[in-house]
């Protein structure tokens, strides 16, 4: 520690206002969506019943929060199996010393400026039935896709899109991890022919292991919260309740009824208690701190 | 006889050896350019799309590419929504940087009773994402009346875990002379903290920026529940409304409204993108 300058008051000052922040924004609204998930209460608040655990007992009775949580487990380890292994490959790959290879660590990613919207869009021009590339390259191996229509192609669908979108934010920081591997360690694992698969699983990977964590915890995140925008603005949880996952399921009972607040607040703690959950095994599993973002 | 066969195998893997310089680099760069086509053929297929007023789908650019474009801007309203977002993105991430270089100049220069609480306190923004508290947040802010506001769609966003911890991290690594120099030379907390920590702390400035710019710049349900009218909405609920204009979806248009707001984000990772990349390093050395 550098303690160097004397003011007593100061520091505290300085600290003031990301903490006040941080209790009106984040600690208070939290403790409101506890009170407010044992009320039946409607948006106007005219209607402020106390009901106590009921609204927790209705959701796990609820066959459309069953199916919403199926859902999103399918949906969640899809996009997070998926966009590790491919972001880890296309990073080792770009990582390799050999001449000329900085230009693929530019070029794999730039998919990190991009929104979950947009790429919904994009991904629905792919996959359009009458002008996307995707469809017919389907078609011409007999499969037949059609996401506004079929429940598990349009779960293929968004886990494609959203698996593309992330690819450049998980490479980024796989990059960013494997610069400080040292480059012989690497080559041997690249080149080194039939030793180069253990290699890469004995000496790259553990050395890999905080980068692994953190983002494994950000893309679970990511996958549950963050792809909002690629559901509302492409599948809006159809054909169906084949794409409800639950963080649309929230929002349609938060915002698009006026009497399920309660409901709604229920649905947020339950949310809390999962990202809890798996951010706390995942710290269990590949231990160590990892401390960026 | 074995002193052949030993020599054979020598020359083997001299050849193997030979094979493998010469022709591994070229297969690599085949695999790569490969991939790299793969993951931006998405795009290629969008940016062709938004030039073709007729026969949409061939993979030949068309001539629409003004009126596509116009339309887009003029249908969305992209003056109003670039200028709004630009707004939000700007105000988060410098209000971010400001905020989180305060809190950790304070907890690494000062002597702070209770630092490691309020660090804590800071971090639990991490698992408190705004789904697990949206419907008290949007209340609180029906309270304080900044509903379909700029305040409203900036201040609930300023605390930063992150920057707190990169900057904090970073301070860490700072030699310890610079402060006592600085002292000796008489300069007070403020003048060490803008003529010296600040200037050093650029890599890591640009990075938090980068982050977070484009982290507000895609924000999408926080701007469809809290910004309702033209003045301060946001990009991504812009190209929502073009992709629910009509019936039948105007592939021409909708593309090129989407190649428009990528424009912004793609120019700040490009300009930035190398201080992110040592920023992430860096801050990922002691582990």
């Amino acid at each position: 520690m550098n303690t160097v300058f004397p003011n007593r008051i100061l520091p505290y000052l300085l600290l003031a206002p990301s903490v006040i922040l941080v209790l009106v924004f984040f600690i208070y609204p939290a403790a409101q969506s506890v009170e407010l998930s044992l009320y039946r209460v409607n948006r106007v608040r005219d209607v402020q019943v106390y009901v106590g655990l009921e609204n927790f007992e209705r959701l796990f009775h609820s066959d459309s929060y069953i199916n919403s949580l199926t859902v999103s487990a399918k949906f969640t380890v899809a996009v997070v199996v998926a966009a590790l292994t491919i972001s880890l490959a296309l990073a080792v790959g770009a990582s390799l010393p050999i001449r000329g290879f900085g230009v693929y660590r530019t070029l794999l990613i730039w998919t990190y400026a991009l929104s979950p919207a947009i790429a919904g869009v994009i991904w629905a021009l792919l996959t359009d039935p009458a002008i996307g590339v995707l469809t017919d390259l389907l078609k011409a191996i007999g499969v037949n896709f059609n996401w506004r229509q079929s429940p598990d192609d349009a779960l293929i669908f968004l886990v494609m899109a959203a698996t593309w979108k992330i690819l450049g934010y998980d490479i980024l920081f796989f990059l960013a991890g494997l610069k400080n591997i040292p480059h012989d360690v690497l080559e041997a694992a690249a080149l080194d022919g039939a030793n180069s698969w253990t290699r890469f699983w004995r000496m790259v990977l553990p050395l890999l292991r905080p980068t692994l964590l953190f983002l494994l915890i950000m893309n679970t995140l990511y996958a549950s919260f963050e792809t909002f925008g690629l559901i509302d603005i492409t599948t809006q949880g159809g054909p169906g309740r084949a794409t409800n996952l639950l963080i649309y399921e929230l929002y349609q009972d938060g915002f698009k009824s006026s009497s399920r607040i309660g409901l709604a607040s229920a649905q947020s703690l339950v949310l809390l208690a999962i990202v809890a959950t798996l951010t706390f095994i995942q710290y269990r599993f590949i231990s160590r701190r990892t401390f960026y973002q | 006889m074995s002193a052949i066969s030993a020599s054979t195998t020598e020359t083997a893997i001299i050849y193997e050896g030979r094979w493998r310089r010469r022709f591994y680099p070229i297969i690599m760069h085949g695999v790569m350019l490969t991939a790299v086509f793969l993951v931006t053929f998405p795009l290629i297929y969008t940016l062709i799309l938004s030039t073709q007023g007729t026969a949409l789908g061939s993979l030949r650019p068309g001539t629409a590419i003004v009126e596509n474009y116009s339309d887009a801007w003029n249908r969305a309203q992209m003056d109003m929504l670039i200028r709004n977002t630009l707004i939000v993105a700007l105000a988060v991430a410098l209000g971010k940087i400001v905020l989180s270089i305060m809190g950790a100049y304070a907890l690494i220069y000062f002597r702070v009773r209770g630092g490691m609480i309020l660090l804590a306190v800071v971090m639990l923004t991490h698992l408190l994402p705004l789904p697990v508290r949206i419907v008290p947040t949007y209340d609180l802010l029906t309270d304080l009346g900044w509903v379909d506001t700029f305040k409203g769609l900036t201040i609930p966003f300023f605390a930063s875990a992150t920057g707190l911890l990169l900057f904090q991290q970073f301070f860490r690594t700072v030699p310890t002379d610079l402060a006592d120099a600085a002292r000796v030379d008489g300069a007070g907390p403020f003048r060490f903290l803008v003529s010296i920590l600040i200037p050093v702390s650029r890599t890591n400035i640009g990075a938090l920026f980068l982050i977070e710019f484009i982290y507000m710049w895609n924000q999408y349900l926080w701007p469809l529940i809290v910004a309702n009218s033209a003045r301060t909405r946001q990009v991504q609920i812009g190209i929502k409304q073009l992709v629910a204009t009509d019936a039948v979806i105007e592939w021409g248009i909708l593309t090129a409204g989407a190649i428009t707001v990528i424009i912004p984000p793609l120019i700040v990772l490009l300009v930035l993108q190398r201080s992110l990349m040592s920023g992430l390093s860096a801050s990922g050395e002691d582990f």
